[in-house]
């Protein structure tokens, strides 16, 4: 599946949630359910320290595509890094730099990409995305 | 006894809807809100009287300049600074310390000491470090102990004859823990060394008096008390303030100028380069008159009962651990309450409430070293004003119950 398919998948499946409450429920479950990382990668060269949360990521390559862990000390922003991942793991290099993250507004997540709140997501979707443009590089 | 429900008919933003609910604002030791009283007179400066100040010859320039002065005097009265000059316009606390630091850096020694508290917010620690790195001085830290008071007997240890400046806040804007800053004063002078007094987070609840205290240095944040953002003050003995370089160069704070020598200005001219924050100068004089006309005393006396009444509610729900002094609410904290749910993290639980109407902080409070002391990342912190009511203390206290539940 393309970006833009997992995407639109992720839309409908916010759209049958009637209200905050039940999305914030989804999230959680996610944010609660997942082994996002494997230990070894939660080091202090993989950590984005927010004011609020700390978020690690980890990107390796395999097979022309770009694979992504997670992790946060908060639930929340868990659950947001599944979202994200779902979205931009496993995609190539090309596709992740072309990517937007403008479905994040669509599914009323929007304030949680706030810079202001800090949490440490707006610095991991740049960090994915440097990790794309790296791989980038070493494709070519 | 207070007439809340009046009380918050001045504020106009308390009667707005976030998220659909109504908005229930406890994060006041951040930023207090800003009653109409004030809006009016920020309103009616820019309708009716906007120009420079201390230069003009006509009648705009002299109203504005009549109304700041007006103001300085409201402030050096408030605080009773002997002299009005003794009271400097900032941008605000960050501002006033930075100046003091700064000015300092010209009279510190290699091997002189500063001491700093383990309490301290990181605009009262970093131009402290940034001090010493530039002088050579050495940075100690009187520390705290669990129930987030300082250690006073250490206290004693560290002063020195090589000690030269002490700063510590009047009141920890993390925990709420009111220091004994009588004591710290007197002892600190006992060894010679000048005290840095940082009243952001008392002067909401507290009216400071500088000459009673002896302070040296005593700095302070419109913003905090009812007043508009990116102004404040520092108060400094003249003596101090007279010794201390200038911070800034440019227009206002001079005396005389030609390419070969520059004569400053006197006091407190020669803190206040260029075109200050006039509006909100004499906006913060109104924001204290508002206070006053509440009254101080009026104002602990029904804070104090909303805090005992918010720790009794909160301290209900399971693996609740509110941190610093007396979680009881005892007269040695302000209506500041930080505290963690077992382990749900302090974001989770921030961005559940503000779903339902409630402006709480949660993080590290930019004071990072205290939470290193008690290992957690960050706190949720409810701090309440003389606006807020019991209702919405247990409003409060039901969105958390329900974000502990839906984050369990």
């Amino acid at each position: 599946m393309t970006i833009k398919d997992i995407q639109n998948e992720i839309i409908d499946e916010f759209s049958m949630f009637d209200d905050w409450m039940q999305r914030y429920e989804y999230m959680i479950e996610l944010g609660k359910s997942l082994p996002l990382i494997d230990d070894q990668y939660k080091t202090d060269d993989n950590i984005i320290k927010g004011c609020q949360s700390k978020v690690w990521v980890h990107a390796e390559m395999k097979d022309d595509n770009v694979v992504f862990t997670a992790d946060s000390d908060a639930i929340i922003t868990k659950g947001i890094i599944a979202i994200l991942i779902r979205v931009f793991s496993n995609q190539t290099p090309q596709a992740i730099i072309e990517a937007d993250t403008a479905f994040i507004d669509e599914i009323g997540l929007k304030e949680h990409l706030s810079p202001t709140r800090a949490n440490g997501l707006v610095s991991m979707i740049k960090q994915i995305k440097m990790y794309a443009i790296a791989y980038q590089t070493q494709v070519k | 006894m207070l007439d809340v429900t009046a009380i918050r008919k001045d504020f106009p933003i308390l009667s707005r809807k976030v998220n659909g609910k109504p908005l229930i604002y406890l994060d006041n030791a951040a930023t207090s809100q800003t009653p109409q009283q004030v809006i009016d007179v920020i309103v009616d400066y820019y309708s009716n009287y906007n120009a420079n100040i201390h230069r003009g010859v006509h009648t705009l320039s002299q109203e504005a300049t009549d109304k700041y002065e007006a103001a300085r005097h409201t402030i050096q009265k408030h605080f009773n600074a002997e002299k009005a000059h003794e009271i400097i316009f900032t941008s605000g606390t960050t501002h006033s310390i930075n100046l003091v630091s700064n000015g300092f850096a010209s009279l510190l020694k290699k091997d002189d000491e500063v001491i700093v508290s383990a309490l301290e917010h990181h605009s009262n620690i970093v131009p402290w470090q940034m001090l010493c790195e530039k002088t050579g001085a050495t940075l100690k830290v009187i520390p705290m102990n669990e129930e987030g008071e300082l250690v006073m007997s250490d206290y004693s240890a560290l002063l020195s004859n090589k000690t030269k400046l002490v700063f510590v806040n009047h009141i920890s804007n993390a925990l709420g823990t009111i220091n004994p800053i009588k004591d710290i004063i007197e002892k600190a002078h006992n060894v010679g060394a000048a005290v840095l007094i940082d009243g952001a987070q008392a002067c909401p609840h507290v009216k400071p008096d500088v000459q009673k205290l002896d302070v040296d240095f005593y700095v302070a944040s419109a913003h905090k008390m009812c007043g508009p953002t990116g102004v404040g003050i520092l108060y400094g003995k003249e003596e101090w303030l007279n010794k201390l370089p200038p911070y800034q160069g440019g227009g206002e704070m001079i005396a005389e100028v030609t390419f070969e020598k520059t004569t400053y200005a006197d006091l407190p001219h020669k803190f206040e380069a260029g075109t200050p924050n006039i509006c909100g100068g004499i906006a913060f004089g109104a924001a204290i008159d508002y206070m006053n006309t509440i009254g101080f005393n009026n104002i602990a006396a029904y804070e104090n009962e909303l805090l005992a009444y918010a720790t009794k509610k909160l301290l209900e729900i399971e693996g609740l651990r509110i941190y610093g002094p007396d979680a009881s609410g005892s007269k040695n904290k302000t209506s500041v309450i930080s505290f963690n749910v077992g382990a749900i993290h302090p974001y989770d639980i921030g961005s559940i409430v503000d779903k339902l109407g409630i402006a709480v902080r949660t993080g590290h409070h930019c004071a990072q070293p205290i939470m290193d002391f008690y290992n957690i990342p960050g706190t949720v912190r409810a701090s309440f004003a003389f606006y807020n009511t019991f209702e919405e203390v247990d409003t409060f206290v039901d969105a958390l119950k329900k974000a502990v539940q839906m984050l369990s």
